[in-house]
């Protein structure tokens, strides 16, 4: 029997390894899998590389990740925000380092990680200092900068209701990274905040299959 | 000081040039007033690169979605008709040209139509970029907002950009206080410019040549 359900989050982040890359979840506020990030914490991985939209704010999730020092390196697209206190002041000391990639870039080159591809060429960034070092190549007469795939070890995501299966299905714009982020790891962990039975997620609108996920456990809303 | 538009009639001058049914994505900071003054007439589907198409107005004080938010970080509403998707397919849009307008705020524009954007020359605070380069190259016509100098009165449209590119020969036409511009082959044509202000003024506060349309127009305070 397939049950990727697991009951505490101490179990849904069981085995993360010091030096892992992890992807988490979310835009600002929105979609962040507050629970299991704060679980990695208790759990203790260090010198992490750690791919999400934004640096943390306050005091919680990722930027409590980094005032713990628990990241080496963080990849994304936005680092400031307002509270993002932990990342500047890590930043400054050069505690932290930091690579910087255009949204759509970063979605896709996690997509590319999920679909097996190894790269590809966007318009984005080819006339920035995103570009130095890389592949530029004019396509249709406009340049192209070649971009590798961003695949990881982990990735923790919001969903809004899970099956045993790990068929998900979210909530408004929590969705964000999540359904590609579920593809680009080797381990894929999913909060929640529902259980539902096998057949109650109408298969038309599931939207990650449960094929990209290994657990899924339940957070109280 | 020139007396030029209060960015409520800024906004009221490129929501005139928005048509009907266009899908539209607004820029942080000043574009985001652009959706408040589109005319009843129209009938325009906001995109959010957080997943959303068919945003609608902020929600009253104490309701709303605390996960639904627009990029900005600011809470939004679903407008009947709307739909979630993730952040991967919310760049495809961008980057595959199927959005039809955006409009984004600028630290400087060049003659040839560079933008910048996203960084300015200080190594203080760690850099960020957003979705800006994906939405710059992607967009079928990009509008910029912009005051027509800084605070301290330098100029923002330039012979050549002295920021770091968001993205080579992208913009289209540029809304100032003072005037509307377009970037056309030989630099940028003055199309409009606010009542009281002479050629030889609005000169002087640009760091390119400007051409004056033969016709150029009253910009509507």
């Amino acid at each position: 029997m397939i049950d990727k359900r697991v009951d505490t989050l101490d179990d849904a982040v069981a085995g993360v390894a010091d030096g892992s890359t992890v992807l988490v979840g979310g835009f600002g506020n929105s979609g962040v899998p507050v629970e299991l990030v704060h679980a990695l914490l208790e759990q203790g991985a260090g010198d992490l590389t750690v791919v999400t939209n934004n640096a943390g704010s306050g005091e919680t999730d990722i930027a409590a990740l980094i005032r713990e020092g628990r990241v080496r390196k963080i990849i994304c697209s936005y680092p400031r925000s307002a509270g993002s206190v932990w990342f500047e002041q890590f930043w400054r000391a050069g505690r932290i380092e930091l690579e910087l990639v255009p949204q759509g870039t970063l979605s896709e080159r996690m997509r590319a990680a999920g679909a097996g591809l190894g790269g590809f060429f966007t318009p984005a960034g080819a006339d920035s200092l995103l570009a130095e070092g890389k592949e530029v190549r004019v396509i249709n007469g406009r340049k192209h900068v070649f971009e590798e795939p961003l695949p990881a070890d982990v990735a923790f995501i919001k969903a809004a209701r899970a099956d045993r299966w790990g068929n998900l299905v979210y909530h408004s714009a929590a969705r964000n990274f999540g359904p590609t982020m579920a593809t680009a790891a080797a381990l894929t962990v999913v909060q929640v905040r529902e259980f539902v039975e096998l057949g109650d997620l109408d298969p038309e609108v599931v939207v990650t299959p449960g094929i990209y996920v290994d657990r899924v456990v339940r957070v109280a809303a | 000081m020139i007396g030029g538009l209060t960015p409520v009639a800024m906004a009221r001058r490129v929501a005139a040039d928005i048509p009907d049914g266009s899908y539209v994505n607004l820029g942080i900071g000043l574009p985001t007033l652009v959706g408040d003054v589109v005319g009843a007439d129209k009938e325009i589907i906001y995109h959010s690169e957080n997943g959303i198409l068919g945003m609608g107005p902020a929600p009253a004080d104490g309701e709303g979605d605390p996960e639904l938010i627009n990029a900005g970080k600011q809470p939004v509403t679903l407008l009947p008709g709307g739909a979630y998707f993730h952040h991967t397919d919310a760049f495809m849009m961008m980057r595959g040209g199927h959005i039809d307008v955006t409009v984004l705020g600028a630290f400087q524009v060049s003659e040839r139509g560079d933008l910048a954007n996203w960084a300015t020359d200080q190594a203080t605070m760690p850099p960020a970029v957003g979705g800006a380069m994906d939405l710059a190259v992607g967009a079928k016509r990009v509008l910029v907002m912009t005051t027509h100098t800084t605070r301290d009165g330098r100029p923002k449209l330039m012979a050549a950009c002295t920021y770091p590119l968001t993205a080579a020969a992208v913009v289209d036409r540029v809304y100032t206080d003072l005037a509307v511009l377009d970037v056309v082959a030989g630099g940028f044509l003055v199309r409009e410019m606010v009542a009281g202000v002479s050629p030889e003024e609005l000169q002087s506060l640009t760091a390119a040549d400007l051409r004056f349309a033969d016709d150029v127009g009253v910009l509507p305070a």
